[in-house]
């Protein structure tokens, strides 16, 4: 439904599901699978067939991941747009392959090299999925980068019934083409977005796509009169947008003393936490974060303001709760709660946390 | 020649600020010419055609000229044009890439590349080193060689390229030195006709470091070593293997037919929508 057409994948659990869809489903719509050697091929694969015109995908866990951040860091700097999903497992190392975890948080953010920016969505439920993934192509279509959806063991083995919305109702973003004659191309001319249009291999604008620090033209160039605004319309591209990756689901936040802090598979822990501690009457409530990179400021600073206390729970040992520390300075007090040992936070540790500590 | 050097502005980019990176003495332009030599016999559209490098001198070749081009990462150029051709079937896509790019980091890629007979003329442009980072030993610098990350002398063994892409599926193998450029443009046109996993090797020279280290400064020198030493085929099939010891055998090694995969991707396709419909 998002429009993707290629996929390249290496098996790992616990993502192979998808590859295995993948395998089945895209012959039959036209599109190309194809597994690869390993990640590094995967993610080469897909960046091949998004240049050729193709909207791409892979799907991968931890060590997978780790894997393909070379590539990631290709796709950044040559502003090639695909999809990664990790299916984040236990780590680290080969850890814990089919139980969940939270780990990859920080990796997703900064595991690839080099200074750049990421846009990383997490789903908590099926048709989140559906949905995120669907906008994972329109954003990385939107500002050519990669988009990377983070889920964890739990939310990939789910199964629950969804509503598909029709064709109609979903919203497909392309990536822009040039307009202008081939001659008047200039492959990375800064526009007024940020985001210069982008040609198919094979459409007749013949250009120079490079992973180096390039000039207008992609020729590689190390003039830091070139380089600088090179960096700065990358990152700018993005961060110019903020304002608009700020996707969450708040619940009973209007009176809220404590306010859970979640995502994924533990943001469905926290919900059932939420609703049984307010039958007891408790005021607590639940933001739950459906964008985690760019961390989402606006959106956190409000909650942030209005608490008296945030609970952060993590399948992790303090990853983005991190973030909410940077931006909360001093507005009100971070409890954090963390579980590493591959089971899932129960409704019942964050009911009981939220009762240790309520005012 | 008046002739050649036409050709080469045709293929050069004029928006391209030179001079190229390469040393004065460096193989890769013979390649560079031999290559454009053998796009142009054939006649292919420049829209048409993808050029894609790794990392290293021979990363830097598709810069220069005129086609949809791509420098990828170090050893992964080959999974690219694995994405590139399926996504796209109808672009002619070709690799360079340097023989620690193909070999080393690449050497994964590179055999499953030939095992899956992907449509792409692939060509390792080998001068025994790596050249870009100061003349480290790579996986076909000669047994014994004092390099500069082997200064006690090289204890590893080095790789037959051509071997390799011909065990791993290859249907097209060929090599040349640079030296015999009318016959490396000749090996190159093959390789680009051939439908399939198509290699070439490129036997070249490093005049900057590989040359000092075994004594060699002139490019003239290495290149006569080549002409020296270089055996066509035909002939080697006369020799024994004590007289083809050290010896650059050249020509066409391997040339066989074997159904690609996007074309036998596509009668799976047509059998998803077979099974599809049977449901």
């Amino acid at each position: 439904m998002a429009g993707c057409g290629f996929y390249a994948g290496y098996p790992i659990t616990p993502a192979t599901e998808i590859m295995e869809q993948m395998s089945r489903q895209l012959p039959e719509a036209g599109g190309v699978f194809i597994q690869m050697e390993d990640e590094l091929g995967s993610l080469g694969a897909v960046i091949g067939a998004s240049l050729a015109g193709v909207k791409s995908m892979t799907a991968t866990s931890g060590p997978g991941f780790s894997l393909m951040q070379e590539h990631i860091s290709f796709a950044c700097m040559a502003e090639v747009p695909c999809v990664i999903v990790n299916v984040m497992r236990g780590g680290p190392s080969t850890g814990l392959p089919t139980l969940p975890s939270q780990g990859d948080v920080m990796q997703a953010r900064w595991g690839a090299h080099g200074d750049h920016p990421i846009i990383v969505l997490c789903p908590s439920s099926v048709y989140e999925f559906f949905d995120l993934t669907i906008k994972a192509f329109n954003l990385s279509e939107r500002y050519r980068t990669p988009v990377i959806l983070v889920t964890d063991e739990v939310i990939a083995h789910t199964r629950e019934s969804v509503t598909i919305p029709s064709k109609e109702e979903i919203i497909v973003e392309d990536r822009r083409k040039p307009t202008v004659p081939p001659e008047w191309y200039t492959p990375y001319e800064d526009r007024e977005t940020g985001v210069p249009p982008m040609p198919a291999f094979g459409d007749g604008y013949r250009y120079h796509v490079t992973g180096l620090a390039h000039d207008l033209h992609g020729y590689p160039t190390t003039r830091s009169d070139e380089v600088g605004p090179l960096m700065t319309r990358l990152f700018n591209k993005i961060s110019k947008d903020f304002h608009l990756l700020q996707w969450f689901d708040s619940y009973q936040t209007t009176d809220s003393l404590i306010t859970v802090i979640a995502y994924g598979s533990v943001a469905r822990s926290a919900l059932r936490a939420v609703r049984e501690a307010r039958e007891k009457g408790l005021k607590v409530g639940l933001l739950k974060l459906k964008v985690l990179w760019p961390f989402m400021r606006r959106t956190v600073t409000r909650f942030l303001e209005s608490s008296t206390k945030v609970v952060v729970p993590e399948m992790n040992m303090g990853q983005l709760s991190r973030e909410v520390k940077r931006v909360n300075q001093g507005k009100c007090e971070i409890v954090t709660l963390n579980k590493v040992d591959g089971t899932l936070i129960s409704p019942a540790e964050i009911l009981k946390n939220l009762e240790d500590i309520y005012p | 020649m008046k002739q050649s050097e036409h050709l080469i502005y045709k293929y050069l980019r004029s928006s391209k600020r030179f001079p190229h990176i390469w040393c004065p003495g460096c193989g890769i332009g013979i390649l560079l010419g031999a290559l454009i030599r053998a796009i142009d016999d054939i006649g292919y559209s420049k829209d048409d055609i993808v050029l894609i490098s790794g990392i290293g001198c021979s990363g830097r070749l598709p810069t220069y000229v005129d086609f949809n081009t791509l420098h990828t990462t170090h050893g992964r150029a080959l999974t690219f044009a694995t994405g590139i051709k399926l996504a796209r079937p109808s672009l002619k896509v070709i690799v360079v890439m340097g023989d620690g790019d193909a070999t080393a980091i690449g050497g994964n890629h590179f055999i499953h590349a030939a095992r899956r007979n992907v449509d792409v003329t692939t060509i390792v442009i080998n001068n025994q080193t790596y050249g870009m980072t100061g003349g480290q030993f790579s996986p076909t610098t000669p047994f014994g060689l004092e390099t500069s990350s082997s200064p006690y002398g090289n204890l590893e063994h080095p790789f037959d390229i051509c071997g390799l892409a011909g065990e791993a599926g290859a249907t097209f193998v060929a090599r040349s030195t640079v030296y015999h450029a009318r016959l490396l443009e000749e090996m190159i046109g093959k390789a680009l006709h051939k439908e399939g996993f198509s290699v070439v090797e490129v036997i070249s020279h490093c005049p900057t470091y590989f040359g000092r280290q075994i004594g060699m400064e002139s490019p003239v020198e290495m290149m006569k070593w080549q002409r020296d030493n270089a055996v066509r085929v035909e002939r080697a099939k006369e020799l024994g293997e004590e007289e083809l010891r050290d010896k650059i055998v050249i020509g066409v090694l391997v040339d066989r037919e074997a159904s690609t995969y996007h074309k036998e991707y596509e009668r799976l396709r047509a059998k998803s929508r077979l099974e599809d419909n049977a449901l």
